[in-house]
């Protein structure tokens, strides 16, 4: 059988309802009466049986039947979900999943997997078998639990067949409705087998007294099939205003046959015979019903008799009906309000903007050289339509982070169990979107950092209760955006890391040396060094393969970074940062020397000139003031080495040079923020202009990081620049501070520039700096 | 012997089913009452219907009324299939062997 495009979405889509579903019982066990939340999860489970049975999975459908059989009390009312079925519930869900899955490879489930389920549907039936009279409404075309429910209907005398009893009675004018019996008898045979069908004929008349165009037939059929009620009754739905159906399961009671006796037109004893021509009802069975018949009620009447009156039937069979047609309503609804995209299309739809920014780039860039005022304002008007049309792309990737979140509320609830510590979650920013392929791939690592929280974050109870904290342990995952990256926290409050003990075992492995002057951000660091491990770290938890380093390299594999924040005895925030996007940036583009570069103008805080005033004053070091703050920065020009372009340049640090700039009124040593326009007004100006001209001026752009600060130094701002990051090749794999490249409008290649690595190796030799310095002062 | 014909033979070809319904009714009941043995012949049926059916068993409680004799023959795939569908061969007590073409 090869899987076709309806399977994959019945797939996806049983995958969605049982995360919903799942979702559902996690906030049941707070609301265990929420008739939203139980309503959510029936009709999840109900779904899943019907689009199971359309595939013809019976596996899938028999299991889910059981499932849904409960859960029909649950909303009857008769039964409650508490922690023990809700915990039998998500073992449902994940069985289900797991027969999914099995259904998604093409293969058949194994042993263990029959197993599990057949344990499960055992569990059920427990809870099935609570109340008695739900025998008699709910038959589970299942075998082990008809093995059950046979035992349990025998002893109030069911009959002994296998087979549904099907009546059908249609209306006279059933035939001018353009419905045909036979077309339901023959749709019937679709879905199960008709083991006997006797024909009524008695109410056609003789051929002078016969309206051609009136139904005079009935039909008693005894149908075998593995599928539900609902289903038979849906094979007439279209009729059930116009015919009188009834429907018997398999081992209905004898009472409920005499009920069907007595409530259709026929004489009772023909219908008896019928009953047993059918071989739904053998002549004993016929014989002890009529005999009670004759006994004129007198046999006591359990609960589930009365139900099948047929005043309660009907409106169970029209409430089904309704249900489905409200469903399918639903299904529809749904549908046009989301559009399944191929991943791939999204793709390459968005390389296209890509393109589309670049030469909308080009355009601008000739129209402004052209000097044609219509022609500019044409492509500028195109560039901001481009901009629209890239915002919008890139929103289509963009998921929200909640689903991801929520299915930790599973994790933690496992887990707290297993290790036997209380253990809650609480989530926010779940609202907030980042893009479907970051979504993909953080799901491990979040998953190990919140095991690793669960595990090792939060103490036992008794050391919670002696540091004065509460007895239930707090993990947090929290999202939010912050300067062009998503941020996403774990967070628990627990004991914190504990410091002494990294930097021990960090000696013992010779990670680090024991004279190393370490800052405590470099000390928690050392978690992510392959191979680390404490002692007291291991156990079964930990031993899922994944351990911090190789969290470490996939957040890194997404352009993304780590840190953590860690208080001893108040717990510990592990912080992961990760691009918004993965292909298009606004830039900052830069000129040092005769290069240009592009930085993410996201990262971009200001632009601050750097005067020689200021170079003077950090004595040699690249520090700055920048109001009352230190500033840490950088030269590209020194970082990249960049030659000097061939122009007569006055040495900055000339005293002359230096003298005639500090001569300056004003605005020099007052940190002026200077925009590409603010220089251009500058170069407009008479008297100002040879601060530009015959001196190379520089300028700092600050950047921000993960909260740290840094300054790039460079020579010219050029402006903003909308751009398309390209990979650089394999080849520059090894280079340092360079994100990707670009292409100019003007058909230049320029480099983009990675600030976080920037920013983190200037944030780096600060604190080696002053971690040294520490050092060599208590020394 | 009256002059009236022994046997008649009545084809019904294509649709027996609510389209035709009155038209064969009247057929049929036109040669009920003017022959003694009727045979219908199926065999072009393309499709049967319940209403197709009805007739056939109101056709054969016509003839029982009157005493006279009516017959199904030549039952096309069709008309065997829905037979067989609502097990009502027995019934008519007609064979229903599908005859040879060849």
């Amino acid at each position: 059988m090869q899987l076709d495009d309806v399977l994959h979405t019945f797939i996806a889509e049983a995958r969605e309802l049982l995360e919903q579903m799942e979702e559902s019982l996690l906030r049941i066990e707070q609301s265990p009466d929420d008739p939203d939340l139980i309503a959510a999860i029936f009709r999840a489970a109900h779904t899943i049986k019907g689009s199971a049975g359309l595939f013809g999975l019976d596996r899938m459908v028999s299991f889910t039947h059981v499932a849904e059989s409960v859960l029909d009390k649950v909303r009857n009312r008769e039964l409650r979900i508490e922690s023990e079925l809700a915990a039998l519930f998500l073992g449902v869900c994940d069985h289900l999943g797991v027969l999914i899955d099995h259904v998604a490879e093409n293969r058949e489930p194994d042993a263990d997997t029959h197993k599990a389920g057949e344990g499960l549907v055992s569990k059920l039936s427990v809870h099935l078998g609570q109340l008695p009279q739900a025998d008699a409404k709910t038959h589970a075309p299942v075998e082990h639990t008809a093995s059950v429910e046979h035992a349990a209907s025998a002893e109030v005398g069911g009959a002994d067949t296998d087979n549904w009893h099907i009546s059908l009675r249609f209306d006279r004018g059933m035939l001018r409705l353009g419905m045909d019996p036979l077309a339901f008898i023959r749709y019937l045979t679709t879905f199960g087998e008709i083991r006997h069908i006797v024909t009524l004929t008695e109410a056609a008349p003789s051929l002078p007294d016969l309206n051609p165009e009136e139904c005079y037939l009935g039909f008693e059929i005894s149908y075998h099939t593995e599928a539900d009620k609902a289903t038979i009754e849906g094979a007439f739905e279209f009729v059930r205003n116009d015919a009188t159906i009834r429907i018997l399961p398999p081992h209905s009671k004898i009472s409920e046959y005499l009920r069907l006796i007595e409530g259709m037109p026929e004489e009772e004893l023909r219908l008896g015979e019928i009953l047993v021509r059918c071989g739904t009802l053998t002549q004993a069975e016929l014989d002890d019903t009529l005999r009670r018949q004759a006994a004129g009620g007198e046999a006591p009447k359990p609960i589930g008799e009365v139900l099948v009156e047929e005043h309660i039937v009907l409106p169970r069979v029209v409430e089904a009906a309704l249900d489905k047609q409200k469903q399918v309503r639903e299904h529809k609804a749904a549908e046009n309000s989301l559009i399944r995209v191929n991943a791939e299309k999204l793709d390459e739809h968005i390389n296209l903007v890509g393109e589309l920014i670049i030469t909308s780039a080009s355009t601008a860039l000739f129209a402004q050289r052209a000097n044609m005022p219509d022609l500019t304002e044409a492509a500028a008007r195109l560039s901001r339509l481009v901009e629209e049309v890239r915002d919008s792309a890139l929103t289509l990737r963009m998921v929200q982070i909640g689903a991801t979140f929520n299915k930790f509320q599973r994790v933690v609830r496992d887990v707290s169990a297993e290790i036997g510590k209380d253990i809650h979650l609480e989530i926010s920013g779940a609202e907030t979107e980042l893009d479907k392929t970051v979504v993909e791939k953080i799901g491990d690592p979040l998953t190990h950092l919140v095991r690793n929280s669960m595990d090792h974050g939060i103490e036992p109870a008794e050391v919670r209760l002696a540091h004065g904290k509460p007895i239930h342990g707090t993990i947090r995952l929290n999202a939010y955006h912050d300067s062009g990256s998503i941020v996403i926290e774990v967070a628990d409050d627990g004991g914190g890391l504990n410091k002494e003990r990294i930097l021990k075992k960090a000696i013992e492995r010779e990670l680090v040396k024991p004279d190393q002057p370490l800052s405590d951000q470099e000390i928690h660091n050392l978690i992510f060094e392959a191979g680390f491990s404490t002692a007291e770290q291991v156990n079964n938890l930990s031993g899922r393969g994944v351990g911090m380093d190789v969290v470490r390299r996939n957040i890194t594999a997404l352009r993304g970074s780590m840190e953590i924040d860690s208080a001893e005895g108040v717990g510990t925030t592990m912080r992961i940062r990760l691009p918004l996007t993965l292909a298009i940036i606004d830039g900052f583009l830069v000129g040092v020397g005769g290069s240009s570069f592009v930085i993410p103008l996201e990262m971009v805080v200001e632009c601050v000139e750097l005067t020689a005033e200021q170079t003077r004053a950090a004595h040699g070091r690249n520090h700055l003031d920048l109001r009352g703050e230190v500033l840490p920065f950088i030269r590209l020009k020194d970082l990249f080495e960049i030659p000097e372009p061939p122009l007569p340049v006055i040495d900055p640090e000339d005293d002359g040079f230096m003298a005639g700039i500090s001569a300056l009124p004003g605005s020099a040593q007052n940190s002026v923020i200077l925009t590409a326009e603010g220089a251009a007004a500058l170069a407009a100006d008479p008297d100002l202009a040879f601060i530009l001209h015959p001196v190379k001026r520089e300028n700092v752009v600050v950047v921000q990081y993960a909260g740290h600060r840094a300054g790039l130094v460079v020579e010219n701002l050029m402006g903003e620049y909308q751009t398309v990051i390209r990979p650089l090749g394999q080849v520059f794999n090894g280079l340092q501070g360079i994100a990707g490249f670009t292409i100019l409008g003007n058909g230049l290649v320029t480099l983009i520039l990675d600030v976080p690595g920037l920013v983190k190796r200037i944030a780096r030799n600060e604190d080696r700096l002053n971690a040294k310095t520490a050092y060599l002062l208590t020394a | 012997m009256t002059k009236k014909a022994v046997s008649h033979c009545i084809a019904i070809a294509g649709d027996f089913t609510i389209v035709n319904a009155a038209a064969v009714r009247e057929q049929l009941l036109a040669a009920v009452d003017s022959t003694e043995d009727i045979e219908v012949d199926l065999s072009d049926v393309t499709e049967i219907d319940s209403a197709g059916l009805q007739l056939m068993i109101a056709a054969k409680r016509h003839v029982a009324d009157k005493k006279k004799s009516l017959r199904f023959i030549g039952h096309s795939a069709a008309v065997l299939d829905a037979l067989d569908l609502i097990d009502l061969a027995a019934h008519f007590g007609d064979p229903v062997l599908l005859h040879s073409r060849a």
